[in-house]
């Protein structure tokens, strides 16, 4: 019942206000009237009734304030008029307010922008059930020779016949199919998973349409079956549900559509179109090997086990299998991650710095805003002593910078939520790439986060310039407000302070940019070992129905060449089935037939490469010894192969290669192959070293998958070649698509696409907040020079020289700034040891990057310093004493 | 007769319950009849009064009407409420047991 009231009070204390306060005043009244009636009634004079009454009522707005203060609300009552006051305050300097917004507003967006991302992708679960048990499980070497290798459809099976440890384990290859359907659409290139059928069950999936893969789908005795993603579904087949039980062609085999995924499930990313079961299109011999290793594999742990204990079952397994064939490249050892680890871990140290550099910023915009406040605090001295001395107390003033500070930084925070909104969406748009680049975007727990250094950054700008400015000496204030001392010694000490941090946080950024910068320099500047300009590339799949020999598939590629090099504009023309910068895509183990066998279980690897014959000469690859090998057929008797000078480098040291002989099995069967020649190196990554490459004639026709490479002539744009060639490859084969139409350039940029980001970015801070640094040194000498005015002007007019006066006025402006730039250099030292992983060539300390940053800081202090400078030797003396 | 002694916060609360808990009276009643009671011991100050009644009407213990007054004017006229009786019975109980320990240690001294 009580409880009731007080709510009751409670509501009618918050709506009628004003009511209260009014009847508060009548019944004062009421009081004071019976007091001056009981005084007259003694006998006093009206006048002097009333007097005495008001006498004993004491001060009666302090009356009304306590009586006031009893209500509910008063708190609320008080913000409100704190901030409709610190509003009416910001709004008569809105230069100040409005810089101060901006500047604010930029270190949220950016904050606020990078969280997301850093949230979405590295520490938001994957969309499935108890994802925390899902791992991925690589093959390794108990030496740490290799790690997180792909692993062999032997190993796998193996693994789950004999490990305890997990729920369940399921395996998956990526691949691409030719796509095309009897609705005579046009082919598509598609990219595809193939899996396990228990991969789908294992994740917690389930088909938003039709069903998923049963194991009686998962061999290789089946009918092919397909699932689709749901992008797919809605593109192609327009959302039908009418599609299940239809057939679709893949490499022009026919396959039955099962089911749809659920239009959330995007893993591993949004790119893979549609999924196959994998025992089905692989061979059982292809899955029972040891030593092919092709496959992801992906597990769930059992409720209970740890990761390192499953690690130690599964590496106990493989080290058997590995007693059991020692031959061969056949792994000892297994290394279990988490799967978001194993999917995002090479975007994550790019993205970490990138946070931690905006964290910086946004201290460097509240250290900024910090400052403006203390020299605005400054310039309102006089009003605080007063104050101060009227009894004002320091709670209030302090209460009051604070709310300023907040009212600032929620502007700020509007306009920088805003800009991080945009942000993303550019970022995602350039960005495709970043893992789970689909999941980014704006939640409740952003909106915390957001909220939350709103508030932190409002309340440390404002509490940092509200406990400088102290009562104790509010003598002195006065004093110095009104006689013209050389200024408030504290507050400029703080603002140095701050302006030193600033500087320093600064620096910090600044070489971490310069380092990043630098090694995406070299990083570009990388020679390939072969042709980047005028080559255009585009990568043709022949599928396994219609080429189903390998005849079919060479006297295609005799046939392309011959069409595209007499094509107008063209130089040269070549097939290879990976391209410089690509990445190792494919390698295979070899002996050589001419030196004694290796002990057991060493074996010699090679990345693996098919090209025609006339690829060196096309994409300018320098022939370094021997010739280059002729276009043997599948057929032929004596097959050659070229060799890369780093093979020659490794495997042939002090020996000459040609004419020796290597054993692999890269065709159906183990052969035996003449080295021809030694060939320049090309590097398969570009901020990798070379690899031993083999070259085999295309024309065995053991891959399916190659890149046309073509040069043009000088002085022709490349890309307006794409058109007739594609024109002369459907005239071979209609229904062929083409995909990734790309020049070297265009390859090359890819794959430095991350570091590029990343420097571009960083680059971006660094140099608002060198813009920050600089605003603020030239804010505080403005500052100080206001301060000393008569200072400046008795030294004038004791004669000074206007010289030294610009070098006083000098020395105090840099001073902050240089103690700032040693601080940063001590700083960056530790700093960039972070950043060591993401730099290519360049070391974490860089001569150069120190030197030009140091430079730049200095000049850009220089800058901001001497326009109050030298406003302030201008200075006419007599104006200046006269300003008393 | 001295200056009345300040009032402690608890006690003026005691005894505003008290002198409602016979009939509703306005602000200016209360302070009268403290002092009537009291014998001109205690002098109730309206800076004092006013905010206790504020604060006894926000928790509950007494509401707050406007009528007529005596005078014919309308005055604000407290009245107890529910709570505010068994607030006034407990604050009596507490008082009782405090002065007379207040009482004892006086006197044995």
């Amino acid at each position: 019942m009580r409880a009731l009231d007080q709510m009751l009070m409670r509501v009618k204390m918050l709506f009628l206000r004003d009511r209260a306060g009014d009847e508060l005043g009548r019944e004062l009244e009421f009081h004071l009237d019976r007091q001056i009636a009981e005084n007259i009634a003694a006998g006093m004079s009206p006048r002097e009734a009333r007097n005495a009454a008001l006498r004993l009522f004491g001060n009666p707005s302090l009356l009304r304030q306590q009586a006031r203060a009893s209500w509910s609300w008063t708190w609320a009552e008080l913000i409100l008029g704190d901030i409709r006051q610190g509003i009416r305050r910001l709004a008569r300097t809105p230069g100040f307010s409005w810089l101060a917004i901006l500047v604010m507003g930029l270190g949220f967006g950016a904050n606020v922008a990078l969280f997301t991302v850093v949230k979405s992708v590295l520490l938001n679960p994957l969309p499935f059930p108890h994802a925390d048990r899902l791992v991925r499980i690589y093959e390794a070497d108990a030496n740490g020779a290799f790690n997180d290798s792909i692993v062999a459809g032997g190993s796998f099976a193996t693994w789950q016949a004999q490990s305890h440890s997990f729920e369940q384990m399921a395996i998956k290859y990526a691949t691409q199919y030719d796509l095309s359907g009897d609705g005579g659409q046009l082919p598509e290139v598609a990219e595809a998973h193939m899996a396990s059928w228990n991969f789908f069950p294992m994740l917690g999936v389930e088909p938003a349409l039709g069903r998923l893969f049963l194991a009686s789908d998962d061999r290789p005795e089946a009918n092919g079956t397909v699932v689709l993603t749901w992008g797919l579904w809605k593109r192609r087949y327009g959302g039908d549900p009418g599609v299940i039980g239809k057939t679709l062609l893949l490499d022009a085999r026919q396959y039955t559509i099962i089911g749809v995924l659920p239009s959330w499930f995007a893993y591993p990313d949004t790119q893979v179109q549609l999924w196959t079961p994998l025992y089905h299109e692989r061979s059982r011999a292809n899955m029972g090997m040891y030593v092919a290793h092709n496959f992801d594999v992906v597990g769930r742990l059992k409720a209970g086990v740890s990761m390192a204990q499953a690690n130690a079952e599964l590496s106990a397994i493989q080290a058997a299998i590995r007693k059991q064939y020692p031959q061969g490249p056949v792994n000892d050892a297994t290394s279990i991650r988490p799967i978001l680890d194993a999917e995002t871990y090479k975007v994550k140290a790019g993205l970490y710095t990138l946070l931690a550099a905006t964290g910086c910023l946004l201290l460097i915009a509240c250290l900024n805003t910090a400052n403006l406040l203390v020299a605005r605090g400054a310039t309102r001295r006089r009003e605080t002593a007063i104050r101060t001395a009227l009894g004002s107390s320091r709670a209030r003033l302090i209460r009051e910078q604070v709310t300023e500070s907040v009212l600032l930084s929620c502007a700020g925070g509007v306009f920088g939520f805003a800009l991080a909104a945009a942000a993303l969406q550019w970022l995602v748009h350039v960005r495709p790439d970043i893992p789970r680049a689909e999941s980014i975007h704006i939640d409740s727990l952003v909106l915390l986060f957001t909220t939350a250094i709103i508030f932190g950054c409002g309340l440390l700008a404002g509490l940092i310039p509200a406990l400088s400015s102290n009562d104790k000496h509010i003598l002195q204030s006065l004093h110095e407000s009104s006689r013209s001392y050389s200024g408030g010694r504290s507050g400029l000490r703080l603002r140095r302070l701050l302006l030193s941090i600033q500087v320093g946080l600064t620096v910090v950024l600044l070489i971490g940019a310069g380092l990043l910068i630098k090694s995406y320099r070299q990083l570009r500047s990388v020679n390939l070992g072969c042709a980047t300009e005028n080559v255009l590339t585009m990568r043709i799949k022949l599928p396994k129905g219609s080429y189903n020999s390998m005849v079919k598939m060479s006297a295609f590629d005799r046939q392309l060449l011959d069409r595209v090099r007499p094509l107008p504009g063209v130089a040269a023309a070549a097939l290879v089935s990976v391209l410089p910068g690509e990445g190792r895509v494919w390698d295979d183990v070899f002996r050589i037939t001419e030196h004694p066998p290796l002990p057991t279980g060493q074996v010699l690897d090679a990345s693996t490469r098919f090209v025609d014959p006339g690829y060196f000469s096309a994409m300018q690859i320098p022939l370094l010894s021997g010739r280059f090998f002729e276009a043997n057929l599948h057929g032929d008797q004596n097959q050659e192969v070229a060799i890369n000078r780093e093979f020659a480098r490794r495997y042939f040291p002090g020996e000459d290669p040609i004419g020796k002989h290597i054993v692999s099995s890269v065709t159906d069967d183990e052969r035996s192959y003449t080295i021809a020649g030694v060939v320049g190196d090309t590097l398969e990554e570009i901020s990798g070293s070379p690899y031993p490459a083999i070259y085999y004639s295309i024309f065995l026709g053991s891959t399916r998958s190659a890149a046309l490479a073509v040069r043009s002539r000088s002085g022709r744009d490349v890309s307006s070649l794409a058109l007739p060639i594609q024109k002369a490859i459907s005239g071979i084969d209609r229904d062929l698509p083409v995909s990734r139409v790309l020049t070297m350039q265009q390859i090359v940029g890819q794959s430095s696409a991350d570091a590029s980001f990343d420097a571009t970015l960083l680059l971006a801070f660094a140099v608002i907040s060198l813009v920050l640094a600089t605003v603020g040194l030239f804010g505080v000498l403005s500052y100080v020079t206001t301060q000393r005015t008569t200072e400046i002007g008795v030294r004038l007019a004791l004669g000074s020289s206007r010289g030294e006066v610009l070098k006083l006025m000098l020395k105090d402006g840099l001073r902050p700034a240089i103690v700032g730039l040693a601080l940063g250099l001590v700083a960056s030292l530790g700093v960039t040891h972070f950043i060591r992983s993401l730099l290519y060539t360049a070391t974490a300390l860089d001569g150069s990057v120190f030197l030009v940053v140091s430079l730049t800081l200095l000049l850009a202090a220089v800058v901001a310093c001497t326009v109050p400078a030298w406003r302030a030797s201008r200075l006419d003396p007599m104006l200046a004493l006269r300003m008393e | 007769m001295g200056k009345p002694s300040d009032l402690v916060q608890g006690t003026l609360d005691l005894l505003i319950l008290k002198t409602l808990s016979i009939e509703p009276r306005h602000g200016w009643a209360i302070a009268k009849r403290i002092q009537q009671m009291s014998g001109e011991a205690l002098q109730v100050q309206q800076g004092s009064l006013y905010p206790a009644l504020h604060r006894l009407e926000q928790q509950a213990w007494i509401k707050a009407k406007w009528e007529e007054s005596e005078t014919g004017r309308q005055a604000k006229f407290y009245s107890l409420t529910a709570a505010g009786r068994k607030q006034l019975e407990s604050e009596t109980a507490n008082w009782n047991r405090l002065s007379q320990a207040i009482n004892i240690i006086v006197q044995e001294a």
